[in-house]
């Protein structure tokens, strides 16, 4: 894993002690809040309903077990006992104290940790694959690159104060699990000719406008990504509109600029910038790919992996949905779901992070990773050792064998902590789960994501949701919406609404009559929902969820 | 003929702390939505809302929220406010769970 050097130590902990004077003038009256706010952005503290909020960034979604243990003591010390893992690879404490949080950001400085660009109109934490250095389907480990661009993209002077957050995420395989596609720049790495190099897709996003990005470059050298992106960042930062907040982002301008009038000025931008970068950035790239070479794998027999299979018809239905391919012959990637049925989706307590931490450095090459749907994953671990693994998730309640079904569902904060929200996401995505759970179908139903946002602005993804699910206040009561089809892969698609919300105690039946409609009518237990839903359409789906105006078309048609 | 006045509450969150708190008759800051002032008087709210901006050493973002009398003091209209008043329904946490410390 990437170490920090001493540059990066000495800026992290410079901005610990800034803002720890910057609190300590709010405290003592000498910062009004106005002076003060933007100050505590850029360093990921928010307020929220009920408290303040950090939200941490964890880079690439990629933790060691001393960070993640750190963070359970943050929890234990300074907030609740627990975090909420988001969908944007950040951890989220929910109650902490103004005078608090230097000390918290000090304790996550030690274990090279930060805050940083986690808020704010400024280059956002980068994503990643959460299988990234372990998938069996990947042409190359991506978090070097993304670790570049944390480095490149953090204080960079020109972008502090962009027209709106600039988000980048990026993928090493051709199965896109970091909705790359969803992001205002989406890399994907490809090769061309044997020459390693990016599809750079960008002004794609959710919120209150789902766009898809759209290809600027199909093949972008390796060596030219950082004056690449500085050409977009730099055209967009120009360009982007700061008259509307609501028209600021990248994917507004590259619609209404057109994607080729954007490719045109990026690519002379680009050519202004290039000579600029004199290769020191590839040195930078090829040490950090040092430390992130891969662990030394060791070849264990798989045997005891397949006589659990065998004999245990609990780990065998856990395996089948929670181990996922590894590059490696003998190992496993583990998904740990933080979706216990009944449970907040991307909650997990202190004392589950240290048994997360703790299965990590015994078992894991000592490595965790956060997934943007809000689950812990082990990277890598040899295949003999994952019945051990599995026995003690489950004394830790971390065993729910439910990764890609329908209690697998991502839901943003909502309107039980955030400020912004319209309605609650939290209790409906509960509901949900708890719902299938008592009729056991959903590994009957199989592959499903169910995305609940609880605002327009979307971080519930619930736009890619097979099944989106958007809270909106209406006329003073909660009400949700239903989009169907959306899709975060590589096949990226935004789901079209079905039709007028429901009301919060409708929402969860009316789910139960959507997939009871998909049982129905699908070809076979192999086809999808999402196949289902795209060779039948809406119809059927539209029938089950308003059986009345079903009831008087048939009526009608008589 | 101006639209009827609907009570309200002024309302924020403490500096320190971030919790909810209302102002109240005298002046002070309470953790409790009943121990609020039901104001019914527009010039009052606006007066009122301008001491509570005024103290930008103990509250943040100061508003008018509606609110209407109930039997054990002024109570929120809107499920927003509902829920400031509480605190989160996954966890018994903030208000709910503090409701000992008035």
């Amino acid at each position: 894993m990437y170490k920090y050097s001493d540059f990066d130590e000495a800026f992290v902990r410079s901005r610990v002690a800034q803002f720890r004077a910057q609190v300590a003038r709010r405290l003592d009256g000498s910062l009004t809040e106005d002076e003060f706010k933007p100050l505590r952005l850029m360093n990921g503290l928010y307020l929220q309903l009920h408290a303040y909020m950090l939200r941490v960034a964890i880079p690439y979604g990629t933790l060691s077990s001393r960070q993640m243990d750190r963070l359970a003591d943050i929890a234990d010390r300074w907030d609740r006992g627990y975090g909420h893992f988001t969908t944007r690879q950040n951890i989220q404490y929910n109650w902490p104290k103004l005078p608090d949080v230097p000390d918290m950001l000090e304790a996550l400085a030690d274990v090279q940790m930060h805050a940083i660009q986690t808020s704010g109109n400024t280059i956002r934490n980068v994503t990643a694959d959460h299988f990234a250095g372990a998938a069996a389907d990947e042409i190359a480990d991506p978090r070097p690159v993304a670790e570049l661009i944390r480095q490149w993209s953090t204080d960079h002077p020109e972008f502090q104060f962009l027209p709106r957050k600039f988000k980048i995420a990026i993928t090493g395989s051709p199965n896109d699990r970091a909705v790359t596609r969803a992001h205002d720049i989406g890399l994907r790495m490809v090769e061309r000719d044997g020459v390693p190099g990016f599809e750079v897709v960008v002004g794609g996003g959710l919120g209150r406008t789902p766009m898809i990005g759209q290809v600027i470059r199909d093949f972008l050298p390796r060596e030219d990504l950082l004056p690449y992106l500085e050409a977009i960042v730099s055209v967009y930062n120009l360009l982007g509109r700061r008259d509307n907040k609501y028209k600021a982002r990248i994917k507004i301008t590259v619609h209404e600029h057109g994607i080729e009038a954007i490719r045109e000025k990026v690519e002379a931008r680009f050519a202004e910038l290039r000579g600029g970068f004199d290769g020191v950035d590839q040195t930078w790239l090829a040490e950090i790919e040092n430390a992130f070479a891969a662990p030394a794998f060791r070849d264990a027999d798989p045997a005891p992996y397949l006589d659990a299979r065998n004999a245990d018809p609990v780990f065998r239905a856990w395996s089948d949905t929670n181990v996922a391919a590894h590059r490696h012959p003998g190992y496993g990637i583990v998904s740990i779901s933080l979706k216990a049925h009944g449970a907040t989706p991307g909650d997990a307590s202190s004392a589950q992070m240290r048994v997360m931490a703790d299965l990590a450095r015994r078992y894991g090459h000592d490595e965790l990773r956060v997934s943007h749907e809000q689950n812990i994953i082990l990277p890598h671990v040899a295949l003999a050792d994952i019945p051990a693994v599995h026995a003690e998730l489950r004394q830790a309640g971390l065993a729910t064998a439910n990764i890609g079904l329908v209690s697998d569902i991502i839901a943003c904060p909502g309107m039980d902590y955030c400020a912004l929200a319209t309605a609650r996401s939290i209790p409906v995505a509960q509901q949900i789960a708890e719902r299938f759970a008592e009729l056991k179908t959903e590994h009957e139903i199989g592959p499903l994501k169910i995305k609940i946002s609880g605002c327009i602005n979307a971080c519930g993804h619930h736009h890619v949701g097979h099944i989106g699910i958007l809270g909106l206040d209406r006329a003073g009561v909660e009400n949700y919406q239903i989009t169907l089809g959306g899709d975060g892969t590589e096949a990226a698609a935004i789901g079209e609404r079905a039709g007028p919300g429901f009301a919060y105690d409708q929402i969860v039946p009316a789910i139960e009559r959507l997939i009871g409609a998909y049982l129905e009518h699908r070809e076979s237990p192999e086809e999808t929902f999402l196949e289902t839903y795209r060779r039948l359409g809406m119809a059927p789906f539209k029938a089950a969820l308003y059986p009345e105006d079903a009831k008087k078309e048939t009526a009608r048609a008589a | 003929m101006s639209r009827k006045f609907t009570p309200k509450v002024v309302t924020a969150n403490d500096l320190v702390e971030g919790d909810v708190v209302y102002l109240t008759e005298a002046g002070a800051w309470t953790r409790r939505h009943a121990a609020a002032e039901l104001i019914e008087d527009e010039a009052r709210a606006a007066d009122r809302l301008a001491l509570a901006e005024a103290q930008t050493g103990t509250v943040v973002g100061a508003y008018l929220a509606d609110a209407r009398p109930g039997p054990h003091g002024p109570e929120p209209v809107h499920f927003r406010e509902a829920f400031r008043s509480r605190g989160p329904s996954n966890y018994f946490h903030g208000k709910q769970a503090e409701a000992a410390n008035v």
